[in-house]
């Protein structure tokens, strides 16, 4: 049954999918996916860890509690209060940013967005994207740029870990590839499950329900098909009186 | 199938409660005794599960009010509320969002079967203005639905469809301020929506589908075959092709609720957004004066009359256009002129016809949710001139289609 | 008859009929019973009301002796209580004039089930709702407070309806109130009393 779930949930990513593709000559960035898995609970658990260590200095969860993270992800509360839950914080508390809006406005010139629904209102796969395709700049105030959020006020928190990254632009501003112009502390692939952990943990704080609500449908519809098998029959036993 | 009669011999609480309230009376009057064609086929299953969807929403609906707060600074987190901290919230908030389009699926599937048989045809013209009537005000509903998570697409949306009224002219400009009670989509217009959603039109609704109910039992069902089953009447008064609705087409339907509620279900639990035609993405982000959405298109069962509005160079002409749209189907039953009701004993320039209503229906469905630029335009605008052939040149073609001989009685294989 | 559309009831296996009525009747019950589910289990207190409703802590070090501090837990006024060693002292004097003075009819958790009502003696923790009628009731600690009359042990007065406690939240003879006044869970993390979770029943 999870098989049937997965087909039909890959349907339905599939359908905008299939419209994205429709516009033909995109860079090969546009194409690549999160490929993240909210059943793996570990890179559910690694992508919290990502989340409160390099985006909730400045970012905000704002419609997600700790204790629930905890809750959800199997994450016990004496090691999210030792961990994740900042100092000053209440288990019970939302996860907001300890970073003041004006604060933020002076440095960034806008306030640092809310990502409780970010992977809802734009996809896991442009997070994915979005954090992986900042290349140097020079004419960036933050010295880097973004493919897939182009002027971004954000600077590349993540350069110690992927490196520096150069993008090689062809002829009509098309962007090519990528080369590498300083090394991170991580390798590519590193960086990619770093990011993909991310991305996961993100798409779970998009909605949280995401996590039981299929394996529930599954009970639910095996229940109508039972329930819809009894009713026919009894409907074929009375229409035998009809000719 | 105990009979009133039976029911008030048998003593006890049934007798005492009938001789109070007509309980048997009552059923034996509306669903035994009224008699049904029995060659209903798959369009006859629609109608049941439009009042399913009615009363999914209404339950639903009473349980997110009791955590929505209308507000322009509580909509939005109200509903994130619902969606986390309430416990099966999300169920509730997917269930009411699945509803609504599944509602508009069913309606559309109902009114077709209409048009294929000819149910709005004599004497079934007031039922059929009665059912578009429910129609109008369940597209009223919508949209005041939508406008109430205070999503960025729920905040434009309700700007241009507010600023179509503004399209009236002499009125138009003070009607709009009127209509959002502020200068531009405020909290005021929030507020009315909320009150037009969850108490006048339901109201409405409920009432019209009542009256839709009264008409129909006083006509009697339309079928597939398009013959009056009343002509031919048993020895006991009853129409030979017709057998009692309870418990023949009561169990029926609970079959069609059955798979109707398993397709409900697999939306709901796997696929809530429904690829963003059910939900948008766009509305996961506050309403935001300052900041359109890149691609703004109505949910997908306005769009067919909004890709009309858009296929018009003009302002004007293209908001009257797109009431025309609606509008139009009120007159079918007077635009007919064919001397058969089903399309099975119509002549091919009908079927002609209704093919191309309906390609030009469900094409401009689809561009409407696509951007308004190039080839989509000279599309839409294609199917427009078909949708609005089907209904302008209805008189002439009824009249000169080659209609075949009508049977006696119904066709029915058990 | 043979020309309607429906046959006489003779040929029909009744039984049969019975029988999936009952299978379709009791499965749909089922489904209801399942489908209504969600809809009552709404109405339970949220997660942000149980977040509210997390439990409170206070730092006892901070009440001075013969202090009352007040904070609320779950809506509640609790009432923390820093009694000196005399007020502990003179707390068996009352048991005469008392209507439950061992809080057998009482709400309390066992370690507060004593003549102190307290897991410590210093500290007295009680819900500050009388038992009455609900009101606050206020704190005249000292004994002999010049409303309450010379004989008055010092605890808690009801301005509502004139029940009075003393200074373990025991309710005296003649009050309309006739519990003693409730005391939450709680336990102590070094210095910090934190009221709403105990080690017998976690979280509460």
């Amino acid at each position: 049954m999870r098989k049937f779930a997965i087909i039909v949930a890959a349907l339905a990513l599939a359908a905008p999918a299939a419209f994205a593709s429709e516009g033909g000559g995109s860079a090969a960035w546009q194409q690549w996916h999160a490929g993240n898995a909210l059943g793996d609970r570990a890179s559910l658990q690694r992508g919290a860890r990502n989340f409160m260590n390099y985006c909730a200095g400045c970012h905000s969860l704002k419609y997600v509690r700790y204790q629930r993270i905890g809750e959800d992800l199997g994450i016990s509360e004496a090691v999210m209060k030792a961990n994740l839950v900042p100092p000053g914080a209440k288990i019970t508390d939302y996860v907001v940013s300890a970073m003041p809006a004006d604060f933020a406005n002076a440095s960034f010139g806008i306030v640092p967005p809310d990502l409780s629904l970010i992977t809802r209102s734009k996809g896991s796969d442009y997070v994915y994207r979005f954090l992986k395709t900042f290349y140097l700049d020079p004419k960036a105030a933050t010295g880097t740029n973004n493919l897939a959020l182009p002027g971004t006020a954000m600077p590349h928190v993540l350069s110690d870990l992927q490196g520096l990254q150069r993008a090689v632009f062809g002829t009509g501003g098309h962007f090519e590839k990528f080369e590498e112009a300083v090394a991170g502390q991580k390798s590519a692939a590193e960086y990619d499950s770093f990011v993909r952990d991310t991305v996961n943990f993100l798409e779970y704080a998009g909605e949280p329900a995401k996590l039981s609500r299929a394996t529930i449908g599954v009970w639910v519809v095996l229940y109508l098909l039972l329930f819809t098998a009894v009713a026919w029959l009894l409907k074929q036993e009375y229409w035998k009186d009809v000719h | 199938m105990a009979n009133a009669a039976e029911g008030a011999a048998k003593g006890g609480f049934r007798a005492w409660l009938n001789k109070r309230l007509p309980v048997d009376e009552f059923m034996q009057s509306q669903l035994v005794g009224y008699y049904a064609p029995k060659n209903f086929n798959i369009w006859y299953f629609f109608g049941s599960l439009a009042l399913l969807v009615f009363v999914i929403q209404i339950v639903t609906g009473i349980f997110l009010t009791m955590n929505y707060k209308p507000g322009e600074l509580t909509a939005f987190d109200s509903v994130e509320y619902i969606m986390r901290e309430v416990e099966w919230g999300w169920l509730i908030r997917y269930m009411h969002s699945t509803g609504a389009s599944m509602f508009f699926i069913v309606v559309y599937l109902h009114m077709f079967r209409a048009l294929m048989y000819g149910s709005y045809k004599a004497p079934r013209e007031l039922l059929w203005l009665i059912g578009m009537c429910t129609y109008l005000a369940l597209m009223a509903e919508a949209f005041f639905g939508y406008v109430l998570p205070w999503g960025n697409m729920s905040f434009w949306g309700a700007q241009v469809i507010v600023n179509l009224f503004g399209t009236i002219p002499g009125i138009g400009p003070g009607l709009v301020e009127w209509i959002r009670g502020d200068y531009g989509i405020a909290d005021s217009t929030l507020n009315r929506f909320f009150a037009l959603h969850v108490i006048a039109l339901p109201l409405a609704l409920a009432l019209l589908i009542v009256l839709h109910l009264v008409a129909l039992r006083q006509t009697g069902s339309n079928n597939p075959d398009g013959i009056e089953i009343k002509a031919k009447l048993g020895a006991n008064g009853k129409p030979l092709d017709g057998i009692p609705f309870h418990p023949y087409y009561t169990l029926k339907d609970i079959v069609g609720v059955g798979v109707f509620l398993i397709g409900f279900a697999i939306v709901v639990f796997f696929v809530p957004t429904f690829g963003g035609l059910f939900l948008e993405a766009p509305n996961f982000t506050p309403a935001n004066a300052l900041s359109t959405p890149d691609h703004i298109a109505p949910v997908w069962y306005f769009t067919p009359f909004y890709a009309i509005l858009r296929a018009v160079p003009d302002q004007r002409l293209g908001a009257l256009l797109m009431g025309l749209s609606v509008v139009a189907f009120l007159f079918l039953p007077w635009l007919d002129r064919s001397p058969v009701k089903s399309t099975r004993y119509r002549g091919w320039i009908w079927k002609l016809a209704l093919a191309v209503f309906t390609v030009s229906f469900l094409a401009l469905m689809y561009l409407g949710l696509m951007p308004a630029e190039g080839r989509y335009v000279t599309l839409a605008r294609i199917f427009t001139v078909g949708y609005f052939a089907f209904f302008v040149l209805m008189p002439f073609y009824t009249r000169i289609d080659p209609v075949k001989a009508v049977p006696e009685r119904v066709s029915y294989h058990a | 008859m043979a020309d309607m559309a429906v046959t006489d009831d003779q040929e029909v296996d009744q039984s049969r009929r019975r029988f999936l009525t009952a299978a379709t009747v009791a499965t749909g019950a089922v489904g209801a019973a399942f489908a209504i589910t969600p809809f009552i289990k709404s109405w339970n207190p949220s997660e942000r009301a149980r977040a509210l409703g997390a439990p409170t802590e206070v730092d006892v070090s901070k009440i001075e002796p013969g202090q009352m501090v007040v904070t609320s837990w779950r809506k509640q006024a609790i009432y923390v209580v820093h009694r000196t060693p005399e007020m502990v002292a003179a707390l068996p004097q009352n048991d005469a004039r008392l209507k439950d003075p061992a809080s057998a009819d009482s709400e309390q958790p066992d370690y507060a089930k004593n003549e102190m009502r307290s897991a410590k003696a210093d500290y007295l923790v009680l819900i500050g709702i009388c038992t009455h009628l609900g009101c606050l009731p206020k704190q005249h600690f000292e004994r002999g407070d010049a409303a309450l009359g010379a004989d008055w042990p010092g605890g808690f007065f009801c301005p509502c309806h004139g029940s009075k406690f003393d200074l373990a939240g025991r309710v005296f003879e003649g009050s309309p109130a006739s519990v003693n006044l409730r005391v939450p869970p709680y336990e102590y993390r070094g210095d910090t009393l934190v009221i709403g979770v105990d080690a017998q029943k976690g979280v509460a």
